[in-house]
C-alpha cells in the first residue's frame, strides 16, 4: 500500500493543490508484474568515444530483448514520445576529460525521460593497477551516477553496473544487472552501483520464471518482508520452504499455503538449524538452491542503557545464526549435497550508516555485510554466491511502530520521497537469487529509494 | 516377549511377526499431525467456532506437508458439542482450507473417542485400498457451544410453524410457559444416569481404592512431562499457533505436589450416599478442564507418502473399540478401553510388555490409574475380561511420557488427534534412536461407556 501522503498528492483535487503549491510529490512507483514491458519506452544507448564498441554490444543485447533501442540523442529529443531509459556505457573511459560528450548527451535527454524511466551507467571498477587518470575517471562515474539519480523525478531512478575483473560489457553479469535496473523489479533501488564479475553462466533466454524448478528457503517468512520474499520467489517459479520460529506458526502457515510451499517451524538460532533446513528441503523437495536469511529482530536501546539480553539476542538471531547456517550449508556443499547455492542475507541501511539507539542492530547488520563479502568466495568454489540486500525505510509492521513525525521524515528523506514496500526488497533478493545474477558475489545492494542516510 | 518381537522385526520391516497386516490389506501409515494449542474454555478461543478451529488445524497440516490444492481421499472428523448449523462441519472446513475442494469429507461422532474413531475409519479405508490418503481429526469448543431452547418452547415453535391458520398458530404459541424460556446449556451428564462423568469416575475411583496422592502424582507428571516436551521442541512440528496462542494454556509448568494437594475435591458427592461410602479424592487439578481446540492427523498408504516425498512416522496397526454396561452400575463409565485392549492384543499376538509407549487419555488421573489397576488384577481380568489371569503390569515410566489431557486440556473430539500424532512421533523417534521397531498403545475412554484403542508401530 502506498502511504497516505503519496496517495493524496497523486489523486483528485489534492493532486492539483499539491502541484500548485509545489509540494514534493512522491510518485506511485511502477512495480513488476509478469508479462509487462521491460521499460516504459524506448532505450537510448550512449557512450564515450572509446566505449563505442561496448555500447554497440549492449545495444545488440537490448535489441534481442525486443526493446526499441535508440542511439542518437538528437533524434530522441525530436521524437514527440518519452524516453523509457538511457544507458550510458563508460567502460573504456580513460581520463576524466573523456566523459564530457557522453554525460552532456545524457543530460540533453533527461527532460524527455518518462515517469518511471531509468538511467543506467555501465562502467568499470577502479583497481589497484589503474593509472591515476584511469582511477579518477572510473571513480568519477560512481558519484556522477549517484548525483544524477538525485536529480531524477517522477519515479525515475539512476543506477550503475560496475564491471570487475575484466567482465565484458555484454556478459551475463553485466546484462543481468542491467536488465534488473531497467525493469520495474528495481522500483525502489535508486542511486546504487552494483559490482558484477565474470561468470561462465549463460544469459537466460526466458525471464518470466527465472527460478523455475528451484527450491528456496526463506527464514522469517511468517509476515512482512519475509512473506513478500516467499511470494516473490514463488512467483518466479521457486518452491519455497517457509521458515519461522514455532511461535509465528500461524502466519507461517498462511504464507506457506499462499505460495504452495511448506512450513518449517524452526528457530534459526538452533544449533542444527542449517542441517534441519537442508534436510527438510532435500527430503520434501529433493534439493536446495536458494537460502534467504531474512529472520531478524530489533531490541533498540541507547548503548548506555543496553543490557546483555538485548545485545546478545540481536547478535544471536541477526548474524550468528546466519554464520552457523552458512557453515552447515558449506559443509553440505563439500559433501556434494548442494551445488550452485545462492545465499541472500538481509542487511540494513542501519548497518551501513549506523542509527541512534541501534548499536546492537547496526553491529549485526554490518556484520551481515562483512560475512557476505567473506562467504561469497567460499560459496563460489561450489558454484554459488552470497549477497546481501540492505533495505532502507520499508513499510512494515516494524516501521509502523515508529512515531509519526520520525516516520514521516524517514520516508521523505530519500530521492524517491517515500518508503519502500516489502516486495521491493523481495524483488532485489529474487534478482540476486536468479541465474542472471551469477556474476554478482559478495555484494550488498541497497534497496532504499536512495535514502540520504549512509554511504 | 521383547526379544521375540525384536527378532521378528528384523526379519521383516514391513510386517513384524505379531502385528502382521491382515491378508490382502496394505499398510496405513501416519505421516504427521497438526493441532492448534489447546485453550481453557472461555479464554483465548472464546469466540472461535468449531469450524474456525478445525480449519486452522487443517491449514497448519496443509502448510506443514505442502498439500495445497491436493485432493485427499477424505477428511473425517467431528465435534462432540456441535451446533445444528454445522451439519456438514468437516466438509465446510475442507472448503475453507487450501485443500482441493474435490476432497470429500464426513462428520463422525463418538464422544471423546471421535478423533481416534475417525482415524480408525480413515486407516481402514486406506488399508482396503479405497483411499490413498486421508485426514482424521476433531474439534470442540465449550466456549462457543450451542445453546438450545427448552423442550416446551421447541415443541411450541415447531407446532406454530406447522400451523396453517393464525388461530392455530396463536394456540400453539399460547402453550409456552415462562419456564420454557430458560435456555438449555449443553450438558455432558450421562442421559441414562443423570450423573456427570466426574461423578461416575468418582465411584470407579473409590471402587478401585485409588488414592488422592496417586492421582495428584499422575497430574503432576502430566504437567511436568508436557512442559518438558514443549521446552524440547517436541511440538514444533505437531502444533501451529492459533489466535496468538502458542502453547496449551492449561499447562502449569510450575505446579507442584503441594499445590495439587491443596485443592478441594470437586467430584464424589454421590459417594457419601452410595453403598460403600468413601472420601472424595478428585479435584480440579487431577481432572481435565473444559477446553477448546482442534487437531488433525494425516494418514496415507506407503505409496502415497513416498510419491509425495512425505515422511512416515508410524504404521497404524490395528484398533478395537468396546462398550461397557455402566447404566446398571456393573462397570465404571470410563472402563471400556480396559475391555478393548485385551482383545486388541490377542488379535495381534502382543502383550503389554511389547509396548514402548502407552498413551492413555487422562480424562481424570483416576481413569489412568483404574485402567492400570484393572489390568493388574487377576480376579477382575478373569471374571470381567474372561482372561486366564491378570493382563499384566504396565511400566509406569512408559505412560504418557510427553504429558496428556490433564496438562494439555481435553477438547473432546480433538484429543484423539493429539494423542495419535504424539504417539506416532514417539515411536518414530524411538526407532530412530535404537534402530529397533517401537510400539505405542493408544487408549481413549468416552462417554456412554465407550472406548477406542489402537496400536501404532514405527514405520
Amino acid at each position: 500500500m502506498t502511504d497516505s501522503y503519496t496517495r493524496l498528492v497523486n489523486t483528485g483535487i489534492t493532486k492539483t493543490l499539491a502541484k500548485r503549491l509545489g509540494l514534493p510529490r512522491p510518485a506511485v512507483l511502477r512495480r513488476y508484474a509478469p508479462g509487462q514491458p521491460l521499460t516504459v519506452g524506448p532505450v537510448l544507448v550512449l557512450s564515450d568515444a572509446a566505449s563505442k564498441a561496448d555500447a554497440d554490444r549492449v545495444a545488440q543485447a537490448l535489441l534481442a530483448w525486443d526493446l526499441d533501442v535508440r542511439r542518437d540523442p538528437v533524434e530522441v529529443r525530436a521524437d514527440p514520445g518519452r524516453l523509457g531509459a538511457a544507458v550510458l556505457v563508460l567502460t573504456e573511459l580513460a581520463t576524466p576529460q573523456d566523459a564530457s560528450e557522453a554525460v552532456l548527451a545524457t543530460g540533453s535527454v533527461l527532460r524527455k525521460l518518462a515517469p518511471q524511466g531509468r538511467v543506467v551507467t555501465v562502467s568499470r571498477a577502479r583497481t589497484a593497477e589503474d593509472s591515476p587518470e584511469l582511477a579518477a575517471a572510473r571513480q568519477g562515474v560512481d558519484a556522477f551516477c549517484r548525483s544524477l539519480a538525485k536529480e531524477l523525478r517522477a519515479g525515475a531512478t539512476g543506477n550503475g553496473v560496475v564491471l570487475t575483473d575484466g567482465a565484458a560489457a555484454d556478459s551475463t553479469s553485466a546484462l543481468g544487472a542491467l536488465r534488473f535496473f531497467l525493469s520495474a523489479r528495481s522500483a525502489y533501488v535508486d542511486g546504487q552501483l552494483l559490482e558484477v564479475g565474470p561468470t561462465d553462466a549463460p544469459l537466460p533466454t526466458t525471464w518470466d520464471r527465472p527460478l523455475e524448478g528451484q527450491v528456496a528457503a526463506v527464514t522469517g517468512a511468517a509476515r512482512g518482508i519475509g512473506a513478500a520474499i516467499a511470494r516473490t520467489l514463488a512467483r518466479d517459479g521457486a518452491t519455497v520452504v517457509c521458515v519461522d520460529v514455532p511461535a509465528a506458526g500461524e502466519g507461517l502457515a498462511r504464507t506457506a499455503n499462499a505460495v504452495r510451499g511448506t512450513a518449517l517451524q524452526l528457530d534459526v538460532t538452533a544449533p542444527d538449524a542449517g542441517a534441519r533446513l537442508l534436510e527438510h528441503a532435500r527430503a520434501r523437495h529433493g534439493r536446495l538452491d536458494v537460502v534467504v536469511h531474512n529472520a531478524g529482530i530489533t531490541r533498540d536501546k541507547l548503548l548506555a542503557n543496553m543490557d546483555a539480553a538485548r545485545w546478545d539476542s540481536v547478535v544471536a538471531v541477526n548474524v550468528a545464526s546466519q554464520l552457523r547456517i552458512n557453515a552447515q550449508l558449506l559443509e553440505a556443499a563439500e559433501r556434494g549435497e548442494v551445488s550452485g547455492l545462492r545465499v541472500v542475507s538481509l542487511a540494513s541501511t542501519s548497518g551501513l550508516a549506523g542509527n541512534r539507539g541501534q548499536t546492537n542492530y547496526s553491529f549485526t547488520k554490518a556484520g551481515v555485510v562483512g560475512h557476505t563479502a567473506a562467504t561469497g568466495p567460499l560459496l563460489a568454489a561450489h558454484g554459488g554466491t552470497a549477497n546481501a540486500v540492505a533495505p532502507g525505510f520499508i513499510e512494515t509492521d516494524m516501521t509502523r511502530a515508529i512515531p509519526f513525525a520520525t516516520r514521516e521524515v524517514a520516508r521523505r528523506l530519500s530521492s524517491l520521497l517515500q518508503g519502500g514496500q516489502p516486495v521491493d526488497v523481495a524483488e532485489a533478493i529474487a534478482f540476486l537469487a536468479s541465474p542472471a545474477a551469477a556474476g554478482v558475489n559478495g555484494q550488498t545492494l541497497r534497496v532504499c529509494g536512495q535514502n540520504m542516510v549512509g554511504r | 516377549m521383547a526379544t521375540r518381537s525384536t527378532a521378528a522385526a528384523t526379519a521383516s520391516r514391513k510386517a513384524p511377526k505379531g502385528t502382521t497386516a491382515a491378508p490382502g490389506l496394505r499398510d496405513a501409515v501416519v505421516v504427521g499431525g497438526n493441532r492448534i494449542p489447546f485453550s481453557r474454555a472461555g479464554k483465548r478461543y472464546a469466540d472461535a467456532s468449531n469450524q474456525e478451529m478445525f480449519t486452522a488445524a487443517l491449514e497448519g497440516l496443509v502448510a506443514r506437508f505442502g498439500l495445497q490444492g491436493e485432493r485427499l481421499g477424505e477428511v473425517v472428523g467431528g465435534a462432540v458439542l456441535k451446533h445444528s448449523r454445522d451439519f456438514n462441519l468437516v466438509r465446510e472446513c475442507v472448503l475453507g482450507s487450501s485443500l482441493s475442494p474435490q476432497t470429500p469429507a464426513y462428520d463422525l461422532q463418538q464422544a471423546c473417542a471421535t478423533g481416534l474413531e475417525a482415524a480408525i475409519a480413515v486407516a481402514n479405508k486406506i488399508r482396503l485400498g479405497q483411499v490413498e490418503s486421508g485426514v482424521a481429526g476433531g474439534t470442540d469448543t465449550v466456549s462457543d457451544a450451542p445453546i438450545a431452547v427448552s423442550e416446551g418452547l421447541r415443541r411450541a415453535l415447531l407446532a406454530a410453524s406447522h400451523a396453517k391458520t393464525l388461530q392455530q398458530r396463536l394456540k400453539a404459541l399460547a402453550r409456552i410457559r415462562p419456564g420454557d424460556l430458560k435456555p438449555l446449556t449443553p450438558a455432558t451428564d450421562e442421559p441414562r444416569t443423570g450423573l456427570s462423568m466426574g461423578e461416575h469416575q468418582a465411584v470407579t475411583t473409590a471402587r478401585w481404592g485409588i488414592t488422592r496422592e496417586a492421582q495428584d502424582e499422575v497430574a503432576l507428571a502430566s504437567h511436568q512431562n508436557l512442559a518438558r516436551a514443549w521446552e524440547s521442541g517436541f511440538f514444533d512440528d505437531l502444533v501451529t499457533p492459533f489466535r496468538g496462542l502458542t502453547r496449551d494454556d492449561n499447562l502449569r509448568p510450575d505446579t507442584s505436589a503441594e499445590k495439587l494437594a491443596a485443592l478441594k475435591p470437586v467430584f464424589g458427592k454421590s459417594l457419601a450416599t452410595s453403598g460403600t461410602p468413601a472420601e472424595p479424592t478428585m479435584t480440579a487439578g487431577n481432572s481435565t478442564p473444559l477446553t477448546d481446540g482442534a487437531s488433525a492427523v494425516l494418514l496415507a498408504s506407503r505409496d502415497w507418502a513416498a510419491e509425495h516425498d512425505l515422511p512416515v512416522l508410524a504404521r497404524f496397526v490395528d484398533a478395537e473399540t468396546a462398550a461397557v454396561d455402566f447404566v446398571h452400575g456393573h462397570e465404571g463409565l470410563l472402563m471400556a478401553p480396559v475391555h478393548a485392549v485385551p482383545r486388541l492384543l490377542a488379535r495381534n499376538g502382543l502383550t503389554l510388555e511389547d509396548f514402548d509407549f502407552f498413551e492413555i487419555h487422562e480424562a481424570f488421573a483416576a481413569t489412568v490409574l483404574t485402567t492400570l489397576a484393572a489390568w493388574e488384577d487377576d480376579e477382575y481380568c478373569r471374571t470381567e475380561l474372561g482372561l486366564p489371569g491378570a493382563l499384566g503390569k504396565v511400566d509406569r515410566s512408559r505412560v504418557n511420557v510427553n504429558g496428556s489431557s490433564l496438562a494439555a486440556g481435553h477438547p473432546f473430539a480433538a484429543t484423539g488427534g493429539r494423542i495419535l500424532a504424539t504417539a506416532a512421533k514417539l515411536v518414530a523417534q524411538r526407532a530412530a534412536e535404537t534402530g529397533r521397531p517401537a510400539r505405542a498403545l493408544v487408549s481413549v475412554c468416552a462417554a456412554g461407556g465407550l472406548g477406542a484403542t489402537a496400536i501404532l508401530e514405527s514405520a
